[in-house]
């Protein structure tokens, strides 16, 4: 059985940083990315993020990915497997994975899950014609291989998911007839909407869609009004003939590893679905499994790296490792991530947090 | 109204703008950003000074129009793509207009392109002046339009 200080479960921003500061105190650190790259959700955003200067702001996703794996290449304590899926986390703290195709254990003395999120779906008449997609598949597909997912595009989704996989499409040639959202108001930055509206697309808010069409594939998809109570108003069908449907309706945490691992977990809408309960520090009820990024709750990769650092500082204490300025580091991220939720976008984060988290104050005692 | 639809409305485009005195100085920064989220990289690219300091990540960017000299450096390091710099001494009836523009192929310079409004619908037509593509700009060009005086505040896009 392989033996690690700390595993850390996911490659993404959130293990990817959590591994760099457990490194960097001494720990002998393992990643493993069931993807055959690092980098998560990064490696597809071609676009430049928001935060401050500390997130790498105005600096795009790909370009972040090589700034923090430059980084992880540096330290000689951290050791990557990719092609490695984590598959179970068993009550002894023994650890299945499937690497490169075989079955290994592992026995790591922490364990930091940053699995990310899944994508959710939605139901309507014919949606599972070929040509409907999630917007992250498409986004994979664009921006990762290279592969022109359609000619015409119907994005469902106004969040920044929905608006900025619209923006990238049209910036790859592809045509992007208009984009619907069930709710009221557009959920995505509106610089983001602004961005693509001056390119031409519309914005329906208010809309879903009814039904899809098509024989063999996607042809024509139907869309239709709600009313204030979320029902479908009668005559306000519209018809788009598109070869592709985007589907951008939210992600959900990818908790499985810690309901199987034995933590606690609650529903919290707010943060997307089932999450762990944990402490301030990212601990699980689990003693030694700590967790970051979107799987504690659905937000961005500003707040998934902080949280990363975060952790990765945390499974280094509990090991032993002593650091310099530990209480410094740790006040300037919980502060950082304080800034990027104090908004009113934080809102909804910030009351599906106070839902979860077990304040120190509370642990001590 | 911009949160159903992506629209500033024509009041928060003219509370965008600086006075017409200011105008008739030359370029300027006009920034478009109406909503309170995570973001200040235009404050940090700013040399002059001209852009106030956040004191929460989340405030809206607030722009001292008479301390910009529109070098447009802020342009492509806003996220949001939402600055322009526009130069209203450029001649008697057109302005000059600097926007970000990230889609191939790049306009060449001397070439007549369709202006666009914030709806992405035709106004008229215009002349691309330069078209800036340098390291710094990190895959953001910079692409100057002449514009009609008259549509300063509607044309702020273009398609070829
Ligand atoms: C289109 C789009 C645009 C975005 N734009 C922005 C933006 O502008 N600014 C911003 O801050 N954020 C943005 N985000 C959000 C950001 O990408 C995510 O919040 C961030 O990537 C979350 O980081 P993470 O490390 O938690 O998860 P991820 O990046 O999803 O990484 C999780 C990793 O874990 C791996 N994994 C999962 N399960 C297992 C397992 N069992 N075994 C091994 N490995 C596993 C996955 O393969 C993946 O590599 C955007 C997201 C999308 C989809
Ligand atoms: S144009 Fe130049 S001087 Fe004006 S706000 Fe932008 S960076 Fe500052
Ligand atoms: S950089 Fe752009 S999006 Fe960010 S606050 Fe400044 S103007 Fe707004």
């Amino acid at each position: 059985m392989k033996q690690v200080e700390i595993l850390v479960v996911g490659g993404g921003p959130a293990g990817l940083c959590a591994a760099i500061n457990a490194a960097q105190a001494g720990a002998k650190v393992l990643i493993l990315e069931r993807d055959e790259k690092l980098g998560g959700q990064l490696i597809k955003q071609t676009h430049m993020f928001f935060g401050s200067e500390k997130q790498h702001a105005s600096v795009r996703g790909i370009d972040i990915a090589r700034i923090l794996l430059d980084r992880i290449h540096e330290l000689e304590n951290i050791e990557i497997l990719v092609n490695a899926t984590v598959l179970a986390i068993y009550d002894d703290g023994v650890v299945n994975g499937e690497i490169d195709g075989k079955y290994v254990k592992i026995k790591p003395q922490k364990i930091i899950v940053s699995t990310g999120a899944s994508e959710k779906t939605l139901a309507f008449p014919n949606n599972d014609l070929p040509g409907i997609y999630g917007a992250g598949a498409v986004q994979t597909l664009m921006n990762v291989y290279g592969v022109k997912p359609g000619n015409s595009v119907l994005m469902l989704g106004a969040g920044n998911i929905g608006l900025i996989v619209s923006y990238q499409l049209m910036q790859a040639g592809v045509k992007v007839k208009a984009i619907l959202d069930a709710a009221p108001k557009i959920g995505g930055y509106l610089v983001h909407a602004s961005k693509v509206r001056r390119m031409g697309v519309p914005i329906y808010t208010g809309y879903t869609v009814k039904e899809a069409h098509g024989n063999d594939s996607l042809e024509r998809v139907t869309i239709v009004e709600l009313d204030e109570n979320w029902n479908q108003v009668d005559g306000t069908e519209m018809d788009f003939d598109v070869d592709v449907l985007c589907i951008s309706v939210g992600l959900s945490p990818l908790g499985e590893l810690l309901w199987q691992a034995g933590c606690e977990m609650k529903y919290v809408g707010q943060l997307g679905g089932f999450v762990p309960v944990r402490t301030e520090m990212l601990e699980t009820t689990v003693e030694g499994i700590f967790i970051a990024g979107d799987v504690c709750g659905v937000e961005e990769a500003t707040s998934a790296m902080v949280e990363g650092y975060l952790a990765g500082l945390a499974a280094a204490e509990s090991l032993g490792y002593e650091m310099e300025n530990l209480e410094e580091r740790r006040k300037d991220y919980l502060n950082q991530l304080e800034s990027l939720r104090s908004g009113h976008m934080g809102d909804s984060i910030r009351l599906g947090l106070d839902k979860v988290t077990v304040r120190s104050e509370v642990v001590k005692t | 109204m911009l949160e159903k639809t992506g629209v500033p409305t024509p009041q928060e485009i003219e509370e965008a703008f600086p006075s017409q005195e200011r105008l008739a100085k030359g370029p300027v920064a006009i920034i478009e950003c109406y909503q309170n989220i995570p973001c200040n990289p235009c404050y940090t690219a700013c040399h002059k000074e001209a852009i106030k300091e956040f004191e929460d990540i989340n405030d809206l960017p607030q722009i001292n129009h008479d301390d910009c000299n529109g070098c447009g450096l802020c342009i492509a390091n806003c996220p949001g793509l939402a600055i322009m710099v526009v130069d209203s001494s450029y001649s008697k009836d057109e302005v000059l207009i600097k926007i970000p523009y990230e889609f191939i192929p790049l306009p060449e310079e001397g070439m007549i392109v369709k202006g666009l409004d914030r709806k992405g619908k035709y106004v008229c037509d215009v002349k691309v002046v330069k078209v800036l593509k340098s390291k710094t700009l990190d895959r953001t060009p910079i692409i100057s339009i002449a514009v009609p005086r008259q549509y300063m505040k509607v044309i702020r896009n273009f398609e070829m």
